[in-house]
């Protein structure tokens, strides 16, 4: 069988192919970098698995306090959703022109999902600031700690978010597509769509359960 | 080699596995915005639906929360495919055992805590009933 005839029959070569797979060397570094970081969303996630079962625990221990119903405005999570969703796809464009090398729409792309990102904290921190004024601030009760925990948690990831973002569009316009800033901005882009992956949960067991649980 | 065997340019297969968030067999732009959009539209569809389910009276009570998780499973599992374009080719095992395993300890984090929590609270003794054995 000649090779490529071996090719097509085992493309993947799953089976033994032409080189062992135990013989075939280290895989390439954009590979192992972005496997590695790969692995750290997974802790990321179990992480907040963590803070989603501490939320899920005391969520019904309000202490006389107000209680999910009575606080969530599910209009002003809409909205953050559909900033942080349309974010997550900006941040996919900019992906895709990275992967042409097209500086202009490589920066259009990112500052859009820095824009998005943005109206999205923003918006998070007014009812943060609009709930402690109401006087359910994270002192108020377990499920009042618990909710800024958590929501706090993302939103701090967000924030860490933009910060590697800004970063990466100042590396790249200094420096180009370098091969190590590439690596940098896929790690980067890994990171932007956990975090919706993260508030889909968040918002269907914080804000819609809460408000449906009358 | 006969022509035959000769592989179109851009039908290359890819020699090496895919990292995570790599889409395989780059190069066209327009099957990447595709891939996203598609994306985009099946999440903007599941969101809506969630919500709707969530303020809706159509779905009898006790189903809502049934709805609303398998709503936002099925919107995880979009981001998944069409975001971070973990797939379940033969390119992506590794990603799709990483992700396999990280999904059993978040399983078992949430269940395992809501399970024990929910038996401690069924099985403690009411805090008056406390104050009164002290007395």
């Amino acid at each position: 069988m000649s090779a490529a005839a071996a090719r097509r029959a085992d493309p993947h070569q799953l089976g033994h192919g032409e080189v062992p797979v135990s013989e075939r060397g280290p895989a390439p570094k954009r590979i192992v970098v972005a496997y590695g970081f790969w692995i750290f969303l997974l802790s990321d996630f179990i992480m907040f698995a963590s803070f989603f079962a501490g939320y899920a625990v005391l969520v019904s221990a309000t202490a006389d306090g107000p209680a999910p119903r009575d606080l969530f405005d599910l209009k002003l999570v809409a909205w953050e959703t559909a900033a942080l969703l349309l974010s997550s796809f900006a941040c996919g464009m900019a992906g895709v022109a990275m992967a042409v090398r097209n500086v202009r729409w490589f920066q259009i792309g990112m500052a859009a999902t820095a824009l998005l990102g943005t109206a999205f904290l923003a918006m998070e921190l007014y009812e943060f600031v609009h709930l402690i004024g109401e006087g359910a601030g994270p002192s108020r009760s377990a499920f009042l700690s618990a909710f800024f925990a958590l929501v706090g948690c993302h939103g701090l990831h967000v924030l860490l978010g933009l910060l590697w973002l800004s970063t990466m569009m100042a590396q790249v316009w200094a420096k180009g597509f370098r091969d190590d800033i590439i690596r940098r901005t896929q790690c980067f882009m890994l990171f932007w769509h956990a975090l919706d992956i993260i508030w889909v949960a968040l918002f269907t067991v914080v804000y819609l359960l809460g408000a449906g649980a009358a | 080699m006969s022509t035959q065997e000769q592989k179109a340019p851009g039908d290359s297969v890819p020699e090496d596995d895919l990292a995570p968030g790599e889409e395989g067999q780059g190069g066209a732009v327009l099957r990447g915005v595709r891939g996203y959009l598609i994306g985009l539209v099946l999440a903007t569809v599941l969101t809506a639906a969630s919500f709707w389910a969530a303020g809706t009276g159509a779905i009898y009570g006790p189903g809502v929360p049934v709805a609303l998780i398998a709503l936002a499973v099925a919107q995880m599992g979009v981001h998944l495919v069409f975001f971070l374009h973990v797939t379940t080719g033969p390119d992506n095992t590794n990603n799709v055992l990483a992700l396999a395993f990280g999904v059993l300890i978040v399983a078992l984090v949430l269940v395992g805590s809501l399970w024990i929590m929910a038996h401690l609270d069924h099985n403690i003794m009411p805090m008056d009933e406390m104050m009164r054995m002290q007395r």
